[in-house]
């Protein structure tokens, strides 16, 4: 998959000595790392291990207690994101990034209509022309399969996998280079996940989105991911290209989680 | 104050110090347009939901010469309008009227006068929800991150949900409005017919809730502009046919119902201009004839 890497090799998204406690206890620490334009970034380890919590230091949407988290902008200036002012960070959020969380309920507003989900952030950015706001949520729901005719029905009629692929499409209408998921394939049946995990490969190769992907399911990992790091106790123990991780594990643990897979 | 046969109070009722802090926070919010101050609201002699936010604004800047009128749904002879009325005679002494031309303050629940305001005068609206993207974002303190950042992409969705379900903006009354080009703004449930009389209005314009303690404004000659989409413009509510007592045309009309054989009449919300009217002679088709008015 590295040939779909484009050849900007400027990193997009640079973490430095990342560290968060929550009280005494640690949450993650000392985690350094790059994503690159185009790149697709797995983040696996069993549960409690600190991959939320990491994915949390880097949209910033918890403080840091060590380290810090550097974004390029669209100027091509690499900005340290905690010395954005919030206004910035999230303009920032809602247009340049994504997040698509585990539970769409989470990441979606469940009373308003699927249309509305997805035309919120244009709205936010300043679209003021419903006929225009309507067209482009009709085609983003097009894209992740989603039948025109349901463009009125709240989200709450929606199944998960529905919900899901919703969720995805109001993250992307703003063309965003950077999408953050958690788990996005927990909770749903395997078919479904399939579907799911071959649109958003799809989606992230036609927009060359940079993905920052948490998940506890190598499977994903290896369909999804470029690149992927393996954490333990709130510690990266391994980093490498998804194949040479899954298929060649250097450190004991990684190689008990491989092994402990049924087929991955 | 022994010896005195009744129990007196503060002019207006409420001491001196609460009226300076709720001047302070007038002034805060004529000082910023729309943007809603907080207030230390006290408990008032009446349940809230029937105008506490309102008569503590009303109490703080009534003073001894005004001339107040209140008015509940556009009427005079309502309620809510004749309890408050009556309060403010017994409490501060003032003097009261029903014309919109005479009151120097005018104390209202879910109408503007149909009468132009002037320079000289003060309207306070009574506000059961000042927040107006509460029912969009529950949590507090993201709303007011949203309008310290100016992030009203929300409002918008609003309206959006709107057209989609109804095929036009079916936001009748509170509908929202950007004050001076910056804060949004709840206008109290007005109806949406009212809103372009807040634009550039020489009165002041002054908002007080009691329950959720705000206050906001909007200083005289302000630009009130009600939300909208490029491709649906903002329209108010049209009337088939005139008032059914004094004929008038483009004023907002309540409907009164007659009997149980689908009877009905409309009529001006706003008694004092009624009356008015009729008193100059003007007839609508159900009007007694001149002469027979009581």
């Amino acid at each position: 998959m590295n040939a779909t890497l484009p050849s900007d090799d400027a990193p997009l998204l640079v973490a430095e000595g990342l560290g968060k406690n929550y009280g005494t206890r640690i949450g993650c620490r000392d985690v350094s790392l790059e994503v690159f334009p185009g790149e697709v970034l797995a983040v696996v380890g069993e549960s409690g291990s600190g991959k939320s919590t990491l994915l949390g230091l880097l949209s910033t949407e918890l403080a840091a207690s060590a380290g810090r988290v550097s974004y390029r902008m669209r100027d091509g200036a690499l900005r340290d994101l905690a010395g954005l002012g919030p206004a910035e960070r999230r303009l920032l959020m809602r247009t340049d990034w994504g997040f698509v969380r585990q539970n769409p309920a989470d990441g979606l507003r469940m009373a308003v209509s699927a249309g509305g989900n997805v035309g919120e952030r244009l709205m936010a950015v300043g679209w003021r022309h419903y006929g225009n706001i309507r067209e482009e949520a009709t085609d983003w729901l097009g894209r992740v399969e989603i039948a025109a005719d349901r463009i009125d029905d709240d989200p709450r009629a929606f199944s998960g996998g529905m919900r899901q692929r919703l969720q995805i499409a109001r993250n992307l209408v703003t063309k965003p280079r950077l999408v953050f998921m958690d788990e996005p394939t927990g909770g749903l049946d395997v078919s479904v996940q399939a579907r799911l995990l071959d649109l958003i490969r799809s989606l992230v190769s036609e927009m060359g989105l940079a993905v920052v992907i948490v998940t506890h399911d190598l499977a994903v990992a290896r369909l999804l991911s470029h690149r992927m790091v393996v954490m333990r106790h709130g510690r990266v123990i391994e980093t490498g290209l998804t194949d040479q991780v899954l298929d060649d594990p250097r450190e004991p643990y990684t190689q008990l989680l491989v092994s402990s897979v049924l087929a991955a | 104050m022994s010896g005195m046969p009744e129990i007196s109070y503060n002019f207006a009722y409420l001491d001196e110090q609460t009226k300076r802090m709720i001047r302070r926070a007038i002034l805060k919010a004529i000082a910023i347009p729309g943007y809603q101050v907080p207030f230390a609201a006290r408990e008032m002699p009446m349940p809230y939901g029937w105008g506490t936010g309102g008569v503590q604004v009303t109490a703080a800047v009534l003073g001894p010469d005004d001339v107040l009128k209140v008015i509940d749904q556009g009427a005079d002879d309502t309620t809510n309008a004749v309890a408050i009325r009556g309060f403010f005679e017994k409490t501060a002494g003032v003097a009261t009227t029903t014309a919109t031309t005479q009151a120097s303050i005018i104390q209202t629940r879910h109408r503007i006068p149909e009468t132009a305001l002037a320079e000289n005068q003060i309207l306070v609206y009574q506000v059961p929800i000042p927040e107006p993207l509460r029912f969009l974002e529950p949590r507090e303190t993201e709303t007011r991150q949203l309008h310290a950042l100016a992030e009203y992409g929300l409002m918008h969705v609003k309206l959006y949900e709107d057209i989609a379900r109804h095929g036009h903006i079916a936001t009748t009354y509170a509908y929202p409005v950007e004050v001076a080009g910056r804060y949004v703004m709840d206008p109290s449930p007005i109806p949406k017919f009212d809103n372009p009389k807040m634009d550039d209005c020489p009165a002041l314009q002054l908002f007080g809730a009691g329950r959720e303690k705000r206050i906001y404004a909007i200083p005289p000659y302000t630009t009130v502009r009600s939300l909208d989409f490029e491709d649906h413009p903002f329209k108010v509510q049209r009337f088939a046919k005139p008032c059914a007592l004094c004929a008038a045309t483009g004023v907002y009309l309540d409907e009164v119902i007659l009997d149980d054989k689908g009877g009905r009449m409309f009529v001006c919300s706003d008694t004092d201009h009624c009356n008015t009217r009729q008193a100059q002679g003007h007839r609508g088709e159900m009007a007694a004839p001149a002469g027979e008015a009581a």
